[in-house]
């Protein structure tokens, strides 16, 4: 074959090898860019803030009842996070692909576990998600499809457990779809949580990630903590002990009204407050004469202000 | 035989050379309109389910949560005074581009010809004209929308098919100087807004655009402040409530 015949062969090639389907490549170390909800996914949510959940009432109950020694339970020592906390959590993302060895098709995509979050695995080879009633795990089954230049995910067969990390909660009924699309150097992701028992219409939440070739941005870990249940809670030593506290007795209903006087029947979350003409309800509102607590620091010698005084350090 | 592959492979090529000559003598006078990818018209609601404190309700002075700034933004924040603004009528520091996206609102998209997309938000009153292809805006002083330059963009497709779905890119700048925060945050001149707009639809049928926003402000961000945003399509305007500016 000589020079000419490769040259054209090369351009040939070129010419027939355009992708099959509208794609992008989403391998590679993501850090954490969203300049959203800084203390959710820092320092945690206060206690009782449902703020922009869509709860329904047995939702919110099941969340009033929350009591931060159930994390001392053995299950709860135990207890990961869904993968919707891709869009909750504090952390960038690591993801690579596995391919079929014999006929080199795409797999899955696999997004690295955080300390508190298993590995999240998208088939893309077309299998089904597993029967209704199989085995719930924290991770859930994935499937993903791509439409145009999104890839879509959905996934199934969740445990049931929080959708925010003061046990506002989901249950083993909810299925996510993400969204996820690039821009350049930019990843985002659009979750949506539907759960048919505790909100009474779907959570959505956004996020986006910054390519980061080095991976040297707050990943995470890459694995999920080991889990080495231990008794951490004398009172919980005993069978039937299990931290709760009763309707009506959560003390810290309260505590987001004394801090930001925001209405307690916003606090309690509902779609109602999701939406602009909510506002309305808050005509009386009054802010906080000053920012004492998770005001935005750090960089450049802006100071934190933490701790409830008002006082930088 | 042998010397048959060169002639065979120059065929392909002319062949292939011909036809998108071809195609492209039929194709119809393009437009950013007719061209449009995906379909942001019509009407959509901001879905407040994050920051909602620091959106539904005007944070307490000081509160710069979320936001990386410098040294010199929070000196600027710590001496915000929403009636100063007021006397000064100045109500609309905190409906500028870079943060008018982020407050809780209504949106109304259309075409105003065929190659400018307006987007209205019935909060503040507003009104962004984003500009395609040669069309640029009037220059004249900062704006609190500034000039947005707008551009398609599609995923590459398979061969002989269209390209499906894409995304529409914005870059804004020559704003006037606003609050990316009500509580008076600051923004300066020199700030650059660049959005991605994406649309998809969920199981249920909802379709949602999917807003992915940089802000860059040398002066009063140590690093761009990139946020993601979600609008819910709804069926008619029966919603839409314009109301003016308030600094408070």
């Amino acid at each position: 074959m000589n020079l000419l015949t490769r040259g054209m062969l090369v351009v040939a090639a070129v010419l027939v090898s355009v992708p099959a389907f509208a794609q992008f490549d989403i391998t590679g170390k993501w850090a954490s860019r969203s300049s959203q909800d800084a203390q959710e996914r820092g320092p945690g949510p206060d206690p009782v803030d449902y703020l922009g959940l869509p709860l329904n009432d047995e939702g919110r109950a099941r969340a009033l009842s929350y009591n931060y020694s159930m994390l001392s339970l053995p299950d709860g020592q135990c207890g990961y996070h869904t993968p919707f906390y891709i869009v909750l959590g504090p952390f960038g993302l690591h993801i690579w692909n596995e391919f079929d060895p014999v006929s080199a098709k795409l797999v899955a995509w696999k997004i690295g576990a955080w300390v508190d979050r298993d590995v999240t695995t998208i088939w893309m080879d077309g299998r089904p998600h597993p029967s209704p009633n199989a085995p719930r795990t924290y991770a859930g089954f994935t499937t993903g499809r791509w439409e145009g230049n999104t890839l879509i995910t959905t996934t199934t067969h969740m445990k049931a457990t929080q959708i925010r990390r003061n046990g506002a909660p989901v249950s083993d009924q909810a299925t996510m779809t993400m969204y996820v699309f690039r821009h350049g150097d930019l990843l985002t992701i659009r979750a949506v949580m539907d759960d048919p028992v505790y909100f009474s219409e779907p959570l959505v939440r956004s996020r986006v990630w910054a390519m980061d070739p080095n991976g040297t941005l707050n990943m995470g870990n890459g694995v999920a903590s080991p889990c080495e249940p231990i008794a951490e809670l004398p009172i919980a030593d005993t069978a039937d002990v299990v931290p709760h506290y009763l309707p009506g007795q959560n003390p810290f209903v309260k505590e987001l009204t004394e801090r930001h006087n925001i209405p307690v029947e916003a606090v309690l979350g509902g779609a109602e407050t999701m939406y602009p003409e909510y506002r309305k309800k808050l005509k009386d509102y009054v802010p906080p004469a000053i920012c004492k607590r998770y005001c935005g620091c750090g960089g450049l010698g802006v100071p934190c202000i933490e701790d409830g005084t008002g006082v930088p350090k | 035989m042998k010397s048959a592959i060169p002639l065979l492979l120059l065929s392909l090529l002319v062949t292939a050379a011909a036809g998108a000559q071809g195609r492209a003598t039929q194709a119809p006078v393009s437009t950013a309109r007719a061209d449009a990818p995906i379909d942001l018209t019509g009407y959509w609601v901001s879905v407040v389910t994050q920051d909602w404190r620091w959106r539904m309700v005007t944070p307490a002075k000081g509160d710069y949560a979320s936001i990386p700034i410098t040294l010199e933004a929070k000196k600027a924040g710590d001496n915000w005074d929403p009636a100063r603004d007021e006397a000064a009528g100045e109500q609309c520091k905190s409906y500028g581009a870079p943060a008018l996206m982020a407050v809780p609102t209504r949106l109304r998209i259309s075409w105003q010809d065929a190659s400018t997309l307006k987007v209205e938000t019935d909060a503040g009153t507003q009104t962004r004209l984003f500009y395609f292809g040669d069309k640029r805006p009037q220059r004249g002083a900062p704006t609190w929308q500034g000039d947005s330059v707008a551009q398609w963009e599609r995923p590459r497709a398979a061969r002989g098919a269209a390209a499906k779905g894409g995304s529409l890119k914005v870059v804004t700048s020559r704003l006037r100087p606003g609050y990316l925060r009500k509580n008076g945050v600051p923004y300066g001149t020199d700030a650059v807004l660049t959005e991605y707009w994406d649309v998809s639809a969920d199981p249920n049928g909802d379709q949602w655009i999917t807003l992915t926003s940089t802000v860059q402000d040398d002066r009063y961000l140590r690093e761009p402040w990139v946020t993601a945003l979600n609008f819910k399509k709804e069926r008619d305007g029966a919603k839409w409530d314009p109301t003016p500016c308030s600094a408070r």
